[in-house]
């Protein structure tokens, strides 16, 4: 269980996270919209452990931890893992060894012994077929050179890797072409299980036709102002964020009667 | 007994034992070298070139040969297990050869690599030709003439070519204070080789190393030098090449050990459609120096280079790049790229990068760029977010940004060699040997 309250946080003194409340229990996929710029990346990148953004206030408990206080690296062995919006390339490092080291850090932590190269291999070409991936995407640098579509694929082999107990998808829709958001949205559905919760952020409906969510949340200037099922994934859709009035809270006549 | 009168009559003591003593026209050359240097003294910071590394506390220094030294055989055997069987070495132990320790019996026709000191003796007029002087060169490469005690002399005849890499290894043990080697390489036309230099050892002595190369027409010469010597060595070492019409030049190195490492790489485009790659990493931390200085001379017309230096400056050490290119009014399409980026690995660390770049000709592409920077954020935050310690983390994008260098070496068992070497100079490097 994931149980964000009222987070605030900053980047360079300029506040982006204004007291956002979100819980999330196990087993349980939300889904989060909002227009550009509303601090959805922000809340992921802070859930990941980024040190650019600052918490200012506000806290944010994990089955009983306090998320905030681990370094990035501590929160991913734990099992949250973020899948990035942007994934970074890394020229010079290649997929193999970069997937191998992620993989036997996390399981190093989990008190599993590590992958040898032989199993690892097996098993990490098992999950690229799963994810449609060619096996020469393990011998090229990290992401460098990937298509957006193929980053994000890349994307979703290290989830299924790494196992995560919270995963977050920060627009791992984006860019996509129909048959590689199936293949994307299998991948995160063979994932979901009573234990495990997902974050899926995304600005399209299309996504959640695949990854059915239990809920729907708008996020609009830094605070969560709508809560729904899937059907508001649908609203959104059809009528857009206009109904949101200039200080980002929704008219108050209309979260009201239907969150 | 560094001080500039201690070198003039040590070299007068040494002159009557070098080796082709008896030959009048090096004589001459050595007694013109000594006194070039004993005019010019050691560099120091007022002299242009040398603004970032002045030798003048050489005056000062003590130069003692180390009291223990792992056996030659020792070190060679380390180096020699990374490599086919079928490569080609020539050993040099504290500045003379060592045929006991060398390997060439399976040189192709028309290919000759021995020591300088035998050439001396049965091919004087080849290597008069091939020797240089030190007219125009740096004090310490005047020295390096006065004092020369040995190197390797290879010639390659027109058209042929060694499959496996010729290595040069020069290994410094408890025999020499000093070593002073010059190296002559002469490949006649459409000739090819890759030649090696390793400097191991040497513990707190100065080495001063000379190796010139001679590329006749559309002649390919790679040469790959991988200094690793101790802490307390210093290291001043010259490359100087030219090339004929259509003849390649690739110039690699990399740059690991010694307190104090000096590296002036040069070429020159003789004839037109020449083609160079100067290719260098460097690695330094602690209080160690390191300092490439490069000149590429476009000449003549229609010439391409491609310079690459990436830089890694830890502690409180220093990492110096100055790569001058001149294009000269005849040397019309010409196409350069310099570039030279450096990693700053501690807030002490310091980084010099500086293109110069003298064009007089009109019709040429011409492109450079220095950078001085620190670890990208994103990208350690990405592996940081996998689980990946932050340590680890920092070490593998060191090692990555570092690696695309070696990367640029075409023969692959000593483009291994190099990322053994760069991990084994970085922290944590043993547990990324998966990487080499
Ligand atoms: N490093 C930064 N410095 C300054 N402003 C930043 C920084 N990072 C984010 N911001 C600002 O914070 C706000 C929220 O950004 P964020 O990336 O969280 O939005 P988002 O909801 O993910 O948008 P999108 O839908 O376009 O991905 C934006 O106005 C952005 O410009
Ligand atoms: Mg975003």
């Amino acid at each position: 269980m994931l149980k964000i309250n009222n987070l605030h946080a900053a980047v360079d003194g300029k506040a982006i996270l204004m007291g956002l409340n979100l819980e999330v229990g196990s087993g349980e996929v939300h889904a989060i919209m909002g227009p550009n710029g509303s601090g959805k990346s922000t809340l992921a990148q802070v859930l990941a452990g980024r040190d650019s953004f600052t918490v200012t206030d506000g806290s944010v408990d994990w089955d009983g931890t306090d998320l905030l206080a681990l370094p990035a690296e501590e929160r991913a062995r734990a099992g949250l893992f973020l899948a990035f919006q942007y994934p970074v390339e890394i020229p010079g490092v290649s997929n193999a060894y970069f997937l191998k080291a992620a993989v036997n850090a996390v399981r190093r932590h989990r008190g599993l012994p590590e992958y040898d190269a032989m199993d690892f291999l097996a098993r990490v070409k098992a999950e690229m077929k799963a994810v449609g991936m060619k096996e020469e995407f393990l011998y090229r640098s990290v992401n460098e050179g990937f298509s957006g579509g193929e980053k994000k694929r890349n994307e979703v082999l290290q989830m299924a890797l790494l196992e995560p107990r919270l995963a977050v998808l920060d627009e791992t829709d984006s860019g996509l072409d129909i048959d590689a958001l199936k293949i994307v949205a299998e991948g995160v559905n063979r994932l979901r299980s009573p234990e495990r919760s997902m974050i899926v952020i995304t600005h399209y409906q299309r996504l959640l036709d695949y990854i059915v969510p239990d809920k729907v949340h708008v996020l609009s200037q830094g605070r969560i102002v709508r809560s729904g099922g899937r059907e508001l994934a649908l609203e959104l859709e059809a009528h857009g964020y206009g109904w949101i009035d200039a200080d980002g809270k929704a008219a108050a006549a209309a979260s009201g009667a239907r969150s | 007994m560094s001080t500039i009168d201690a070198w003039v009559a040590h070299q007068r003591e040494r002159a009557c034992q070098l080796p082709g003593a008896a030959l009048p026209w090096l004589a001459r050359r050595r007694a013109d070298a000594i006194a070039r240097f004993a005019d010019l003294g050691w560099p120091t910071s007022r002299l242009e070139g040398w603004r970032h590394t002045s030798l003048a506390f050489l005056d000062q220094q003590a130069l003692a040969a180390p009291a223990f030294a792992p056996h030659p055989a020792f070190a060679l055997a380390t180096l020699r297990a990374a490599f086919d069987e079928g490569d080609h070495w020539l050993v040099f132990v504290d500045g003379r050869f060592a045929p006991v320790l060398s390997v060439t019996g399976m040189l192709p026709a028309g290919v000759k690599a021995g020591a300088l000191s035998e050439a001396l003796n049965s091919a004087p007029d080849a290597v008069e030709a091939a020797f240089g002087s030190a007219d125009d060169s740096a004090s310490p490469y005047a020295l390096n003439l006065a004092l020369c005690s040995d190197g390797a002399f290879v010639h390659l005849a027109r058209g042929t070519a060694l499959e496996q890499p010729l290595h040069l290894v020069f290994i410094g043990a408890t025999g020499a204070a000093d070593t002073h080697l010059r190296n002559l390489i002469v490949a006649d036309a459409n000739s090819e080789a890759t030649v090696v230099e390793h400097h191991v050892g040497g513990g707190a002595t100065l080495g001063t190393v000379v190796t010139r190369v001679q590329a006749a027409q559309d002649a390919r010469i790679t040469h790959v030098k991988l200094q690793q010597q101790d802490a307390q060595a210093i290291h001043l070492a010259q490359i100087e090449a030219e090339q004929a019409r259509g003849a390649y030049f690739a110039s690699h190195s990399l740059s690991f050990g010694a307190r104090l490492a000096r590296n002036d790489i040069r070429t020159r485009f003789a004839g037109e459609g020449c083609e160079t790659l100067f290719n260098g990493l460097y690695h330094v931390d602690g209080r160690r120096h390191v300092d490439h200085h490069t000149l590429i001379e476009h000449a003549r017309p229609l010439g391409t280079s491609r310079e690459y230096y990436r830089g890694l400056v830890d502690g409180n050490a220093r990492g110096v790049f100055a790569g001058r290119i001149i294009v000269a009014q005849d040397a019309q399409r010409t196409d350069a790229i310099q570039r030279c980026d450096n990693l700053l690995l501690s807030r002490l660390a310091e980084a010099d990068a500086r293109p110069e770049l003298e064009i007089y000709a009109d019709d040429v592409k011409c492109a450079h760029g220095a950078t001085v920077g620190q670890i990208d954020e994103d990208a350690l935050f990405y592996l940081r977010a996998r689980g990946i310690d932050t340590d680890h983390a920092r070490q593998l994008l060191t090692y990555a940004f570092a690696a695309e260098v070696i990367e640029r070496i075409a023969h692959a068992a000593v483009r291994k060699r190099g990322r053994g070497l760069l991990l084994s100079s970085l922290p944590g490097g043993a547990r990324m040997e998966a990487l080499q």
